[in-house]
């Protein structure tokens, strides 16, 4: 064997970490037009991650796997111009209102449909909902080990791969039999750049419902199989629907709480432990620390 | 009856910290049901380790004994912890959200196909009623958690498919002991009908404690020091109070420099820009070269001797006195005040 089949999980998510005062709007709900979309930073570390293996094992094939609006092809284009060499993207208006355990069972159906692969790279958590709990999920929906918080790719042979994953209090090198579902966390590497050369081949890739808003690369599509992003919904992955959306999803939201961030005129206190304790108290109470 | 679970950690047969302050808060939501609190421990040589947490109201401890099971392994564990939940049934199950907890509860939610809410800040039972189906809902777990990079509060619930499962961080909940005499009953499994050996194809080559890399663009919290900290003995209350908040600690150009603190932890034009929910700048005057690289924050305190030092003009709060008096009095009432 002279390569893998890796599988990288990625997703779309708005920016959440520079949410600016202007992030809530006036009702209490998220502005997401305030906010970009943008490729998952976790993920990115799966990628490289995913790339590296495919640097020592030049003929290993990744494919970037991805679950969203039909706009989330964006990120397996970036996945592209990266190097990896194919995407799936997973789309349904059925998907909508999935929480983790539904959407780890789409996801395990989009792997089960490829079928083939020994490799399954995600990052720890995305940064919209912090779970952490999509990867372990899909492994387990697939019966498959998972090594979760992999820092640094060890080793790799046809039997086995050896990681070194980040705990909150050290490290610890496992090493696993294939295939497996490994989780990335953010002290891996960081995932290299676009490469030209890549940006240059892929720049065109589209997914079917892209190509029905603009028909115009429709020819030249066509004719390069390898600019066509796969596009699969609720029948190609063969789903059961009650799994899948609210009905599929245990949790449920039953109350949402803006955390309201105002500028309004400095606060000025003195070091006295009245002023100390009422500044500490009105920060719990705004969950800004606790 | 449906009682509630808490999985308990174990580091070198100790009860982990997290697990006990579980056990507490798990006591307290099941006295609230009038049910009763187990316990699982999994690991190897536990003799007399459920002495260690009867004192916490426990009723019931689920034992696992066997070598093969310390340390940690995501599949044997899953097994066993699976199986007793599928045997007990139970209303709600807590675990610790570490890099254990948050190994196994997906995986042990995945495979009961129930709901699970990481981080969890506060646990409450109340009802539910859904107005479609004109279904009322008694007694359930409201698992409230940040959400959405922290700009929001989502209260979530779980109404049919139980259990109701949750992760806590270490140090959000309360530890307490119920009662010094307490005594509940130990329940020994026999670890071989819970576990195959398939469970155990991964193997830990090599396991320490090595400090973590710096990462002080992804902190949400940051307690920053300047000169004005004096000295890098006077850095250590920053330590101190950024290890309660679970914050970072970083520095001004004028800190580093002086050798107060290390280059990696620079912030501003030279260092690194960050942009987190709580920026607390310790004795930092605010040349506007520190300024570029924090002004985006979206709170910031400002704790200086100087009522006219340059960045209290951008700060939300300006406390006016000297760091080494001040950041341990926050340090005291914010034990006092949280959880």
């Amino acid at each position: 064997m002279n390569g893998f089949k890796i599988v990288v999980l990625a997703k779309q998510v708005p920016d959440t970490r520079n949410v600016g005062k202007d992030a809530m709007k006036e009702d209490g709900t998220v502005n997401r037009a305030v906010l970009p979309a943008i490729f998952n930073p976790e993920d990115l570390n799966a990628l490289e991650l995913a790339l590296q293996v495919k640097d020592k094992y030049p003929e290993s094939v990744i494919t970037v796997l991805t679950m969203g609006p039909p706009r989330a092809a964006e990120i397996i284009r970036e996945g592209l111009y990266r190097g990896a060499n194919n995407g799936i993207l997973i789309t349904d208006r059925k998907f909508a209102g999935s929480d983790t355990l539904a959407t780890s069972y789409a996801i395990s159906q989009a792997i089960k449909k490829i079928k083939d692969y020994d490799l399954i790279f995600a990052g720890r958590q995305a940064i919209d909902g912090d779970t952490a709990q999509v990867g372990p999920q899909v492994a387990e929906k697939l019966k498959i080990p998972q090594i979760t918080y992999a820092e640094e790719l060890k080793e790799i042979n046809k039997d086995k791969i050896i990681i070194k994953r980040r705990l909150e209090r050290g490290v610890e090198t496992v090493s696993c039999q294939m295939p497996v579902l490994i989780t990335v966390h953010s002290s891996a590497d960081d995932c290299r750049p676009r490469h030209a050369k890549f940006l240059m081949k892929y720049k065109h890739a589209r997914t079917n419902s892209e190509l029905e808003e603009n028909n115009e690369l429709k020819d030249l599509i066509n004719n390069r199989e390898y600019l066509k992003i796969t596009e699969w919904n609720v029948v190609d992955i063969e789903a059961d629907i009650t799994y899948l959306g609210l009905s599929g999803s245990p949790t449920k939201v039953k109350n949402i709480e803006n955390i309201v961030l105002q500028s309004k005129e400095a606060k000025n206190l003195e070091s006295t432990d009245q002023d100390l304790e009422s500044f500490i108290i009105e920060l719990i109470e705004n969950h800004t620390i606790g | 009856m449906r009682n509630v679970f808490v999985y308990c950690e174990l580091e070198d047969n100790i009860i982990a910290d997290v697990s006990l302050e579980l056990l507490t808060k798990g006591k307290s939501l099941a006295s609230q049901l009038n049910c009763k609190l187990e316990a699982i421990v999994i690991g190897s040589n536990l003799n007399e380790i459920d002495k260690q947490i009867y004192k916490y109201g426990v009723d019931k401890v689920h034992l696992a004994d066997d070598k093969r099971l310390y340390p940690y392994l995501t599949l044997p564990h899953t097994s066993i912890v699976t199986k007793i939940l599928n045997d007990n049934n139970p209303q709600i199950v807590l675990f610790g959200a570490t890099s254990i907890g948050r190994d196994i509860a997906p995986r042990v939610a995945s495979s009961l196909r129930c709901g699970l809410t990481a981080d969890c800040t506060s646990l409450v039972i109340g009802d539910h009623y859904v107005k479609k189906d004109e279904k009322e809902y008694k007694n359930l777990l409201y698992q409230i958690r940040p959400a959405f990079g922290g700009n929001i509060i989502a209260t979530i619930i779980n109404p049919d498919m139980h259990p109701q499962m949750a992760t806590v961080r270490e140090g959000v909940m309360k530890m307490e002991v119920f009662n010094e005499t307490y005594k509940g009953e130990i329940k020994q499994i026999n670890v071989a009908d819970y576990v195959s050996d398939t469970d155990f194809v991964l193997e830990i080559i090599e396991r320490h404690i090595e400090k973590s890399k710096i990462n002080i663009k992804g902190a949400s919290i940051i307690i920053a020091g300047g000169y004005g900290v004096g000295s890098k003995e006077n850095f250590k209350v920053l330590y101190e109070l950024a290890n309660i908040l679970g914050a970072e600690v970083g520095g001004s150009r004028a800190a580093v420099d002086a050798g107060f603190i290390e280059h990696e932890r620079q912030i501003g034009q030279t260092g690194t820009t960050v942009r987190p929910k709580l920026y607390i700048a310790c004795g930092i005057s605010g040349a506007v070269q520190h300024r570029v690289g924090m002004e985006e924050s979206a709170m910031i305190v400002s704790i200086n001797t100087d009522k006219n030092a340059p960045i209290n003009s951008i700060a939300d709060y300006n406390i006016h006195g000297n760091v080494a008096e001040v950041l341990p009095k926050l340090i005291h009432f914010y034990k006092k005040n949280s959880k």
